[in-house]
């Protein structure tokens, strides 16, 4: 059965997406929940809850509440909050039991912001998603409220999906720093190290990043919108990011020349390695291992990716029976994963550990390290 | 010092204007990062050779997963997937007889208990959990299958830890009884030995049996031969009480105390119980006293601030100590229910008080505030108060009776002489667990 797993642990829920991203931007989220969700997600998805305060709340939902349709109880709540804490908008979510009673997420929010006088954005998430689907809405929707048409910045560049489930803190410090040496200018890195004011700002880019699947939606809501191009991949390693770098200078002087995605991000498909993970992160991996150490290595996405990442592997792949087959029918020499996929790894497989929060957690986190525009030939060779 | 003028749901009162019946006012809710509590994954741990289940939404899991994981048990966890169609198209309860089916074809042993746990959204769906638990032992005969529950949303009907606590004796089976065993239930820990509760026990010619001590499946199904239980935490009684309606073994309930009086009280009841004399407890009473005065001596006039999480009577506690001359300033409790006797004389003999509820979201900023230095009891009050000197146990400790108190007394002279590395110590799960975080 697809929805069963014997060991292998799921990948954070939408509600854990939805936080990570707004965590920085000072707003108000609520997730409509009993009281499961917030800890699951300050416990085990979000690294800054003990270093950094974020307004970030469940309803307390109970089933008295839930039965009687009691949709009053946590406008008032959050009312009430919004008056005592003073955020700069109201995020509201919601976990399996809303989805049950069918809670009006876009009406609720309506009403929220008519009394508190503040900005409320409804997100729609049910916990029985990955974080991608939280977190790709909160960055679209924070874009879609906040964003401006601006002048533009020539080599202004937006960082779209950046959030600790999928990278290590200070991950915004080593992009920074990389976009600074090739003379680009940030303006964004949505949503690690930015402020509303950022995202008010992100119309003036020359240029979107998209470092994960997260940050897709608001990238093409961008180009929609202001006309500003995007590239989806991830500034790993040396050679790689160099490359990278160039060809984001190619696509802002002719967008129409060049693709969004950058070869050979979707992998070897005859390799034997295999990098699991999500799409873009995992596929610019395999780009950097080429660049970088001159190692084919392949594709396995198991969470929701852009198809150009997952063409090579039919597909995303993300039951825990489905990834045990693929890697027994294509048996490769060398699997790169997070340390919890070793359980279904065949034995005489080499592994190398590279945790994701996202997936593990806390378990490994003293073992992450940052990869961007950084030497990866000690780490993986 | 009261920060909360201004703010339409304060985080604090003075105990003098405070409402017993309700401390605050319910609201959203704040999570501090406190993890020493337990939760029902780490209950279900306790059963030797347990394999849990769970089915529930990808939100749900993930929390449960990580517990075992980072318990270093994950290979004593599976879990289920429900999508939100799952849900309404009359395949709820084969999705899950199916999937704990084909869970036990790959496990590399065969539990001899199963504890399959659903959710909120199962039993408002109306699952029949009832035909999933016969259909499953009718194609497993050799495996026990427990039902249990993952339903904070239900948590105002019965908590998910107190339920968890019964199902956890759901596999005991009838056996004669032994009048030599007294069983304690409903704990997470063990009771101390050098306890008068286990004393009193072992000195009548019983012995203790207690999941907490069982090192494997069979040794948990001897629990069913005690004849008396005896449960001491609130979420325990739970426990007891189905244990006596299920097998008939007599339940006593002595909830742990921190007032001499109550403590005799409950030792009568057991020593009735036992059909043995109420012993002297004179001794014990000194050591009390001795340990008490020893820590006064010590941590003098330092604030102290109580949390819920460190005992099961907070405001009890904290009488105590206040009547044995220590600087008791702060609780963290969002009730007193049950202790109104301690909350009055609280209010009477310190108006100043002052009450701190634990998830009001006002208490997000707390840590950022200035505080004078104090000694906590608790992960919440170190944490909120920013102190690396706290008595860190959780529900009790194991500790009860007068030895309880001496050794509560102990550990403040402890956390007084030597602070903790705060966050390494708040970020572990389950105190007492084995934590890869280490």
């Amino acid at each position: 059965m697809k929805n069963v797993s014997k060991i292998i642990p799921c990948y954070a829920a939408d509600t854990s997406g939805v936080c990570s991203a707004l965590y920085e931007l000072g707003g108000l989220t609520v997730v409509h929940d009993a009281s499961g969700c917030n800890s699951t997600y300050s416990t085990h998805d979000e690294p800054r809850w003990y270093d950094m305060r974020s307004k970030i709340y469940i309803s307390a939902l109970t089933e008295l509440d839930s039965v009687m349709g009691n949709d009053e109880k946590i406008i008032s709540d959050v009312v009430s909050a919004a008056h005592d804490q003073e955020p700069e908008f109201i995020a509201l979510c919601g976990s399996p039991m809303p989805m049950m009673t069918g809670f009006d997420y876009d009406a609720v929010a309506d009403e929220i912001e008519q009394r508190s006088g503040v900005k409320t954005i409804p997100l729609h998430t049910n916990g029985m998603n990955s974080y991608i689907d939280g977190a790709s809405e909160a960055f679209c929707s924070i874009v879609k409220a906040y964003a401006e048409k601006k002048e533009k910045i020539i080599n202004g560049v937006n960082i779209l999906g950046l959030t600790p489930l999928d990278f290590p803190l200070g991950a915004e410090k080593d992009i920074r720093n990389w976009l600074s040496y090739y003379n680009f200018e940030c303006i964004c890195t949505l949503a690690m190290g930015a402020s509303l004011d950022d995202v008010r700002n992100m119309g003036a880019a020359s240029l979107d990043l998209v470092i994960s699947q997260s940050g897709l939606a608001a990238a093409e809501y961008m180009k929609a919108q202001f006309g500003i191009p995007y590239v989806c991949a991830v500034p790993y390693g040396k050679q790689f990011s160099k490359k990278l770098a160039a060809h984001m200078a190619n696509v802002i002087k002719d967008e129409d020349s060049f693709s969004p995605f950058v070869l050979p991000c979707n992998g070897f498909p005859n390799a034997d390695t295999v990098v699991i993970g999500e799409g873009v992160s995992a596929g610019s991996l395999t780009a950097a291992l080429w660049a970088d150490m001159k190692l084919e290595a392949r594709l396995l996405c198991t969470l929701p990716s852009p198809s150009f990442f997952t063409a090579n592997s039919g597909g995303v792949i993300s039951a825990e029976e489905d990834i045990e087959a693929y890697l027994k029918e294509t048996s490769p020499k060398t699997v790169i994963a997070d340390p919890l996929y070793k359980y279904i790894v065949p034995h005489d497989t080499r592994f190398i550990e590279l945790p994701h929060f996202a997936f593990s957690g806390r378990c490994f986190q003293k073992d992450m390290r940052s990869l961007i525009n950084k030497n990866i030939k000690e780490y993986f060779k | 010092m009261n920060r909360a003028n201004g703010l339409d749901k304060p985080c604090c009162v003075k105990i003098a204007d405070a409402d017993r019946n309700e401390l605050f006012a319910s609201g959203l809710e704040y999570n501090p990062p406190a993890r020493g509590m337990w939760n029902i994954v780490h209950s279900g741990m306790l059963l030797p050779g347990a394999h849990e289940i769970f089915a529930c939404a990808q939100g749900c899991l993930r929390g449960v997963i990580l517990t075992a994981a980072e318990m270093l048990e994950l290979d004593r966890l599976s879990w289920i997937s429900v999508s939100q169609s799952d849900m309404f198209d009359g395949t709820l309860e084969c999705d899950i007889i199916d999937g704990v089916c084909e869970i036990i074809g790959k496990l590399d042993r065969r539990p001899p208990v199963i504890l399959l746990y659903l959710s909120c959204i199962h039993l408002f769906a109306g699952v029949d959990f009832e035909v999933i638990i016969d259909e499953l032992t009718q194609r497993h005969p050799d495996i026990t299958f427990v039902d249990c529950y993952m339903t904070p949303t239900m948590r105002q009907t019965v908590s998910p830890v107190s339920k968890m606590s019964s199902q956890l004796y759901a596999a005991l089976k009838p056996l004669p009884f032994n009048n030599r065993a007294v069983g304690i239930v409903g704990n997470d820990r063990a009771t101390d030995e050098d306890s008068e509760l286990v004393r009193i026990i072992k000195n009548s010619g019983c012995e203790v049996r207690d999941i907490t001590l069982c090192k494997s499946y069979e040794e948990y199904l001897l629990l069913a031969e005690c004849a008396l239980n005896i449960s001491y935490i609130p979420t325990g009684y739970l426990a007891g009480d189905d244990l006596e309606r299920r097998l008939g073994a007599k339940h006593l309930h002595l909830p742990a105390r921190y007032s001499y009086d109550d403590l005799i009280d409950n030792y009568k009841v057991l020593c009735s119980e036992l059909n043995i004399e109420v012993p002297d407890f004179s001794a014990d009473i000194n050591l009390a006293e001795k340990a008490l005065k020893a820590a006064k001596e010590v941590i003098g006039d330092t604030p102290i601030a109580i949390d819920y999480t460190v005992v099961t009577r907070p405001f009890e506690l904290a009488w105590l100590l206040y009547d044995h001359g220590f600087n008791v300033k702060h609780i963290i409790a969002d009730s007193a229910a049950g202790e109104e006797d301690s909350f009055d004389k609280l209010c009477e003999k310190c108006p100043d008080l002052m009450i701190w509820s634990a998830a009001n979201v006002n208490m997000l900023y707390e840590p950022e505030q200035h505080h004078e230095h104090m000694l906590a009891l608790g992960q919440k009050a170190a944490y909120y108060f920013t102190t690396d000197n706290f008595v860190n146990i959780v529900v009790n400790g194991g500790y009860y009776g007068f030895s309880g108190i001496a050794k509560i007394a102990e550990l403040m002279i402890d956390a007084y002489n030597l602070p903790k590395d705060r966050r390494e110590v708040l970020k572990l799960k389950g105190m007492g667990c084995a934590s890869c975080l280490v």
